[in-house]
């Protein structure tokens, strides 16, 4: 491959690398959220948690709609119960950490629902791949922050997450269920 | 007492043997294969499988209350005494080895759907530490069961080719009942 197509090739790594840099400040009170992939191999659900994530959310109680979340996640911090497994979702046929560390989604657009609810739509990155994504969230308060309670399905086709020869026994849709706690009025 | 099996105990003996050693033997592979679909099979059916031995234990252990075996064949009493210390430790690893396997999935965080039909309930939550622990305790299990049941078949042998007593041959066919 030459220089210049390889260049244009990291493209989206450098987009991402940019949603990155915007929530580098994060506000997303990590310890205490969580992001949760919920894959099914065999008819077992396995819950398996992203150990490392960041992001910030911008919310404003009284005006929704202008709501704005950029949230960045550390592909090879997703914990699957044994090292040897995790290990293996690292590798080029599933996640490609090496090349593609994060994964991210950053809102586009917010529509407000019911008291406490909107739909966030926006572009989800994961290993190089882009998709438009529209996620349903509840917001709760929780103490002196809001808590921002949601769920989407994905499938592991459409971003190339694991070699074929797995379909038969792993689900091609995965749940990622999330829950971020951000101080603030 | 009887002087024979019933057919019951016979089928529920051989049924587990085969279970079981067919177990012992995924279990010594399947941990050193790479990660692959193949690999998730064999770990599911080795699961099954245990899942299975654990129902059919409790089977085995209704039918030994309520039919009585056949009384041990003239042998010295070291002997009688290690067949019957044998015997109670296969049992007991039968009803042991699948629970601590079950808490070892759950800990590691994969549920049992048996035969991926049944969801199983969870013994245990996640929980690295614990899973690390019942790895353990599962594999030493499962190699203190594989050593006595060498023991085990060692002894039948010896039953049958040197003192040429019926303690083999009597569960190889079986009374009526």
């Amino acid at each position: 491959m030459n220089k210049f197509a390889s260049r244009w090739l990291q493209l989206p790594a450098c987009i991402a690398a940019a949603a990155v840099a915007l929530a580098a400040d994060s506000n997303i009170g990590v310890t205490q959220s969580n992001i949760i992939a919920t894959f099914r191999q065999e008819n077992v659900s396995v819950d398996a948690p992203f150990r490392k994530f960041s992001g910030t959310i911008v919310y404003d109680a009284a005006k929704p709609g202008t709501t704005s979340a950029v949230i960045a996640v550390d592909m090879a911090s997703l914990d699957i119960g044994d090292d040897e497994t995790s290990a293996e979702v690292r590798k080029p046929a599933w996640f490609d950490s090496a090349h593609y560390p994060q994964a991210t989604f950053q809102s586009t657009a917010i529509k407000p629902g019911a008291a406490g609810h909107f739909d966030a739509a926006g572009t989800l990155t994961i290993k190089g791949r882009v998709q438009n994504i529209t996620v349903p969230i509840a917001v709760q308060r929780v103490g002196n922050a809001n808590a921002f309670d949601g769920s989407f399905d994905l499938s592991r086709k459409i971003f190339g997450i694991g070699d074929p020869a797995w379909d038969d026994v792993l689900d091609d849709k995965v749940r990622v269920r999330f829950h971020f706690l951000v101080a603030g009025p | 007492m009887p002087n024979q099996y019933t057919r019951t105990a016979v089928a529920l003996h051989w049924t587990v043997s085969a279970l079981v050693i067919t177990a012992l033997a995924m279990g010594w592979i399947m941990t050193d294969l790479v990660v692959s679909p193949l690999k998730l099979r064999v770990y599911s059916w080795h699961k099954w499988i245990g899942v299975t031995v654990l129902a059919l234990f409790f089977v085995r252990g209704l039918w030994r209350l309520t039919h009585a075996a056949p009384a041990p064949l003239p042998m010295p009493a070291w002997q009688r005494l290690s067949a019957a210390a044998v015997h109670g430790l296969l049992y007991a690893l039968m009803l042991v080895q699948p629970i601590t396997g079950w808490i070892y999935s759950n800990a590691s965080g994969y549920p049992i759907v048996y035969l991926k039909l049944i969801p199983l309930p969870n013994l245990v939550g996640k929980d690295k530490a614990l899973a690390a622990s019942f790895e353990e305790i599962h594999g030493a299990g499962g190699a203190l069961l594989a050593a006595l049941i060498g023991l085990h078949v060692l002894a039948a042998l010896k039953h049958h080719f040197f003192d040429r007593d019926d303690t083999l041959r009597r569960m190889l066919r079986w009374r009526a009942g």
